[in-house]
């Protein structure tokens, strides 16, 4: 009995006509997709901007800057920064970058438009969650933004807004009031939108895959897409009852996070009994999966335009896979190893140690894999790979500091100072900002069925590259010096001589800025008049490069769903096509050996 | 009120493996190169699988509030309060909800493989677990009167704060599933309605049942 | 192309690993007696990763340019030993190296934080607000008095919040703005905060640990040379952050006896 309803399952809504479900409320994942890609796009604008802010400032301290007074009341009076200003800014430039980028842009944008494409269905299998979504994360982005029209501005807590700094009120500093609230509201409402998204992704990878794509059949993208909404699935939900919590301390004087006794400014605030703790506890079960929700999609994006561009596939599969797996399940041992100077009892602090040591051997494991898979390869060089291959070195100098950061000991030296914040940047931030690049430069022409330009590609590399190593590796020296990190300026004596380095990051952050415009007009340029693009440009084998057109139609593959014959990365065989077979291409070939 | 249904619901066979694979949600079927050691040839609806997913996260999020009550339980300035007693009949009232949930959804579950034509009355239980939910909330509002008349309020103690808290998110939680009950309602009415969704919908319920019983013992327990 | 960026790779590798050998901007010297481990593991850590960025760079560096513009035709080659050769690899190389580091930093680490001061230790209190430390004696008679919130007051400098008039302990207690110890003598710290977070942390003391509202934690340390050092506060804590610091006097034991009078006279 083959009945019509079983196809039912499948979200079967026919292509939309009028503008606003086209093109805003729609429910098509792809369309979805590029949404998230657009607020990732405007986000990243405004935190690279913050960036630069802050930069400067950093660098020269008393620096006019025109204009900043525009974007706060009391913050920039003849336009030189405040500390509070700075703090506020810095918070900012955090939170957007870690939720609003890291997060929707690998993981949400590039998962919506392919996840589903990849496993071969028409769609994510409930839609109406998919919009919501998009629409909630992105009114958390309004009102996260909005702090800065609010009453003292933004909170000026950092990302991680510890209590009882974040839970007491207005009177601990400007924005730690309404910009607290807004802030934790806007988190909240990010949390909400993205487990709606992970149910979507979960499901779909699950139950929606076509005829013959079985779990190992996946390319490495989407498994990388399913194993983050598992972790997106269990962080996120344990960060929003935090929120409310924190909510609830503000607005309905509860003491959850706010201890007794705290003494300001001669007063005695009116809670008792809140645990500081038990915040940073709450966070960072959420903060740390978080940081690996935010790169694992990025390895997954690399290693599948890597196989691409090496016309071989990956020395294994199934190892990288089960390596993203580890990370993702010691993800959640590890946490502990952000408190080990926070007053947690020590013996806690060496029990965080050794799981964060061992995280580091599936880490291993993937880095030496891609080296390995590298070997004998028939390398192509263009912009996807290149930024492919700067995020696995990236993702080596960011990895090895934190052996540092993983023992209690080293790390009573280096908590909370520069040499964090290069750590994060360059495993997290910028390593990430590859995987995001290499997947646009690879995915944009299915996306709009244009080539983007390969020479501003590879400008935009060069700059990237070396600029990211120019920021970022200097970090770790002011944090081996003792320059400690959330300083607005560097007032103990001994920060003093860092000054320079300083100011020479600072050039080099504005100049690798600027050659992220070179990617932004590449982007807008090529969206309308690059080449046009064939089905496969790249030659490759997963099925979103089998749609029967470019960019995909409406429900992906038209009449027929396609069906699946091969292993995901069949290169390097004799096909009718040339050195490589696709996924749902019937012919047989000669497969090369890979273990069973 | 209808008391038979007429038309038979859209079936949907779910794991019925007689079904043909092929319909864009099924898995492997042969392998290519006959490597794989065994496939499946259909995966089940995708509402049956993502109601786990639901469920797992919203148990997730009430272990992080678990972990909160635990932490703070531990401080000075915890005063147990008596729970107010019409929780106990809240709670018979949210069990009896899902009991005729689970009658509702038996009856219209033979009714959907065929094994009876005619079912009586499914749409009355339903509507009686629609009521006793509805019936539900309602007592929880009157649990949160009942201590405010005792001037336990939300930032009284840490004990009332949790108390509010839970209770709130629960019944905002349980608000949800009367939202999916009236949707299956609905639904079969208009003779569309899935197992799967009947089957999700009714696992949410039960697991709110659950999760009820989980505080009420969570709020009871001195430490 | 590739060959260029294959250099490049190399040529960013040898630039960053420069100021770390050569120590260019390094660690302060370390004036502590428990510091010797840590400097120890820092070093070890060091040349472990340093080792394992440059090796891995220059892999991927020499790969890239050996293996991109294949000649046509070429066929592709697998890695000797395949993928088991790498899990291996990185079991065994990563795994000894984090068990040494593992085990030696542990080592280092209960060193400072599983022994007990000694009942000889000279108490020292510390408490942090916005933004400043503020530290107490308990003068003659060692006792240091109850703090009463309430009574804390900025504007009659009654920071740590004591009841002169009627609690004889508080009258010689010693609170002052600026940190002296004794060189080579064991200091009990005891820490709280008056508001929220903020974090004690001297460079060359090789010590950091916050401030936890509601918690009242304790470190102990020995300083072996004399000097003037600064506290700095690590914990982000409102706008004052980066100006939320204190110097510490080591002095020699005849000094700081002399440093202790002046205070108390001043009180
Ligand atoms: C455009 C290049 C970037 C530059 C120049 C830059 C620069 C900075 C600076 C100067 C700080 C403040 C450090 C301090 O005062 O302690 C900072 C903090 C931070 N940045 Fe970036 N950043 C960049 C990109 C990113 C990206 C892509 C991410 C995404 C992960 C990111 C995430 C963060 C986070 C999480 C913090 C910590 C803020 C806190 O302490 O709460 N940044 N960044
Ligand atoms: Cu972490
Ligand atoms: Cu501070």
């Amino acid at each position: 009995m083959h009945d019509a309803s079983a196809h039912n399952q499948v979200a079967h809504h026919a292509p939309p006509t009028s503008f606003i479900r086209k093109h805003v409320f729609s429910l098509d994942h792809k369309v979805i997709g590029k949404q998230y890609y657009g607020l990732a796009l405007v986000a990243v604008l405004v935190g690279m901007a913050l960036s630069w802010l802050m930069r400067i400032h950093l660098g020269w301290t008393n620096f006019a800057i025109p204009g900043l007074h525009l974007l706060s009341k009391n913050g920039a009076p003849g336009n030189v920064m405040t500390p509070e200003f700075y703090l506020q800014l810095m918070t900012m430039h955090a939170t957007i970058m870690v939720f609003f980028v890291l997060t929707t842009a690998p993981f949400a944008a590039f998962g919506n438009y392919f996840l589903p494409i990849q496993v071969g269905a028409e769609d994510m299998p409930f839609p109406h969650f998919n919009m919501m979504s998009f629409w909630v994360t992105f009114v958390a982005f309004l009102v996260l933004v909005s702090s800065f029209f609010v009453g003292q501005g933004p909170t000026l807590g950092g990302w991680t807004q510890y209590a009882p700094l974040s839970a007491l009120g207005e009177v601990t500093g400007p924005g730690q009031g309404s910009g607290v609230v807004l802030w934790a509201i806007s988190i909240a409402m990010f949390c909400v939108g993205q487990l709606l998204g992970s149910l979507n992704f979960i499901t779909t990878t699950l139950d929606m895959r076509t005829r013959g794509m079985s779990l190992w059949r996946l390319p490495l993208s989407s498994w990388s897409w399913f194993i983050t909404s598992c972790m997106g699935l269990t962080a996120f939900a344990v960060l929003m009852p935090a929120c409310i919590l924190l909510i609830l301390d503000h607005v309905a004087g509860t003491s959850f996070f706010a201890p007794g006794g705290s003494v300001i400014n001669d007063q005695v605030q009116p809670h008792s009994g809140g645990s500081t703790l038990l915040w940073q506890h709450l966070f960072w079960f959420f903060g740390h999966p978080e940081v690996y929700i935010a790169i694992v999609p990025g390895m997954g994006i690399v290693s599948h335009v890597l196989v691409t561009n090496m016309r071989k596939p990956m020395l294994s599969h199934r190892v990288l896979v089960y390596s993203f797996g580890a990370l993702a399940v010691l993800s959640y041992m590890v946490y502990g190893h952000h408190m080990f100077v926070s007053g947690m009892n020590p013996v806690s602090s060496l029990a965080f140690s050794f799981p964060t040591l061992i995280i580091t051997i599936p880490s291993t494991v993937i880095v030496l894999i891609w080296l390995g898979s590298l070997y004998g390869a028939k390398l192509r060089i263009n912009a996807a790979s290149l930024f492919s291959l700067g995020f696995i070195s990236m993702f080596i100098a960011g990895g090895v500091s934190g052996f540092f950061l993983a023992q209690p000991s080293t790390d009573i030296m280096l908590h909370a100072t520069y040499f964090v914040v290069g750590h994060f940047h360059m495993v997290m931030g910028v390593a990430a900002m590859f995987g995001i690049f290499a997947g646009t430069y690879f995915w944009f022409p299915k996306m709009f069925g244009r080539m983007m330009n390969e020479t501003l590609g590879r400008i935009h590399f060069w700059f990237s590259f070396v600029g990211a190593y120019a920021i970022f590796m200097p970090f770790h020296y002011l944090g081996m010096a003792g320059n400690v990190r959330r300083y607005q300026a560097f007032t103990p004596d001994y920060m003093q001589p860092l000054v320079p380095l300083h100011q020479f990051i600072t050039i080099a952050a504005l100049v690798t800025g600027v050659a992220q415009l070179v990617f932004l007009y590449n982007l807008f340029h090529s969206r309308f008049w690059g080449k046009p693009a064939s089905d496969n440009p790249w030659q490759a084998t997963s099925l979103e490069w089998s749609t029967p057109t470019t960019p995909p139609p409406h429900n992906n593959f038209g009449d027929k769903l396609p069906e699946v014959y091969h292993d995901p990365y069949q290169y390097g065989v004799e096909s009718s096509l040339g050195d490589y077979v696709m996924q749902a291409s019937p012919e047989q070939v000669k497969t090369v050996h890979d273990e069973a | 009120m209808a008391t038979t249904v007429h038309e038979p619901p859209k079936i949907d066979a779910g794991r019925d493996s007689t079904r043909l694979p092929g319909n864009g949600n099924s898995r492997n079927l042969v392998p290519a190169d006959g490597k794989l050691p065994a496939v499946r040839d259909y995966s089940p609806p995708p509402a049956s699988t993502g109601i786990w997913v639901v469920l797992a996260s919203i148990g997730m999020s009430f272990l992080a509030f678990t972990s909160a009550l635990v932490v703070r339980k531990a401080a000075l300035d915890w005063q147990h309060l008596t729970l107010p007693p019409i929780l106990y009949l809240n709670t018979l009232v949210l069990i009896a909800s899902s009991f005729a949930l689970e009658v509702a959804r038996r009856r219209i579950g033979a009714f959907m493989r065929r094994r009876e034509s005619q079912v009586a009355s499914p749409t009355r239980w339903l509507y009686m677990a629609l009521f006793l939910g509805l019936l539900f909330v309602a007592g929880q509002y009157g649990a949160w009167l009942q201590l405010r008349s005792q001037g336990l309020y939300l930032s009284t103690n840490p004990n009332s704060s949790f108390f509010y808290v839970l209770t709130a998110i629960h019944a905002l939680h349980v608000l949800g599933g009367l939202t999916g009950l009236a949707r299956v309602v609905y639904r079969l009415n208009k003779s569309i309605l899935r197992k799967s969704t009947l089957d999700a919908t009714a696992y949410y319920w039960h697991f709110m049942d659950g999760l009820w019983l989980y505080l009420l013992v969570l709020l009871w327990m001195k430490l | 192309m590739a060959k260029f960026f294959a250099i490049t790779i190399l040529v960013i590798a040898i630039l960053s690993a420069i100021p770390i050998l050569r120590h260019t901007w390094w660690m302060a010297e370390d004036i502590s007696t428990h510091g010797a481990p840590i400097d120890e593991q820092m070093s070890e850590t060091m040349a472990e990763a340093g080792i394992s960025f440059l090796a891995s760079q220059f892999i991927l560096a020499f790969f890239i340019w050996k293996f991109s513009n294949p000649r046509p035709g070429e066929k592709i080659k697998n890695f000797p030993g395949g993928a088991k050769a790498m899990v291996w690899a990185a079991v065994l190389l990563v795994g000894t190296e984090v068990l040494a580091l593992g085990v030696f930093g542990a080592k280092a680490w209960a060193n400072v934080y599983f022994t007990p001061p000694s009942s000889s230790a000279m108490p020292v209190q510390v408490q942090s607000g916005q933004f400043a430390f503020y530290f107490r004696y308990p003068g003659p008679d060692g006792k240091f008095a109850p703090i009463h919130p309430e009574l804390i007051s900025e504007s009659t400098q009654n920071f740590y919040g004591l009841d002169t008039n009627n609690d004889p302990d508080a009258k010689d207690d010693i609170v002052t703005a600026e940190m002296a110890i004794p060189v080579n003598r064991e200091i009990h710290l005891l820490m709280h905060s008056k508001d929220v977070g903020h974090s004690f942390f001297v460079p060359e003391l090789r010590v950091q640990q916050d401030f936890v509202p509601g918690l009242d934690l304790s470190l102990h340390f020995t300083a072996t040379k004399v000097g003037r050092y600064e506290i700095v506060c690590t914990q982000l804590c409102g706008l004052g952050h980066y100006n939320m610091k204190a110097y510490l006097s080591v002095l020699s034991q005849q000094d700081f006896d002399d440093w202790m009078k002046k205070e108390a006279a001043m009180q």
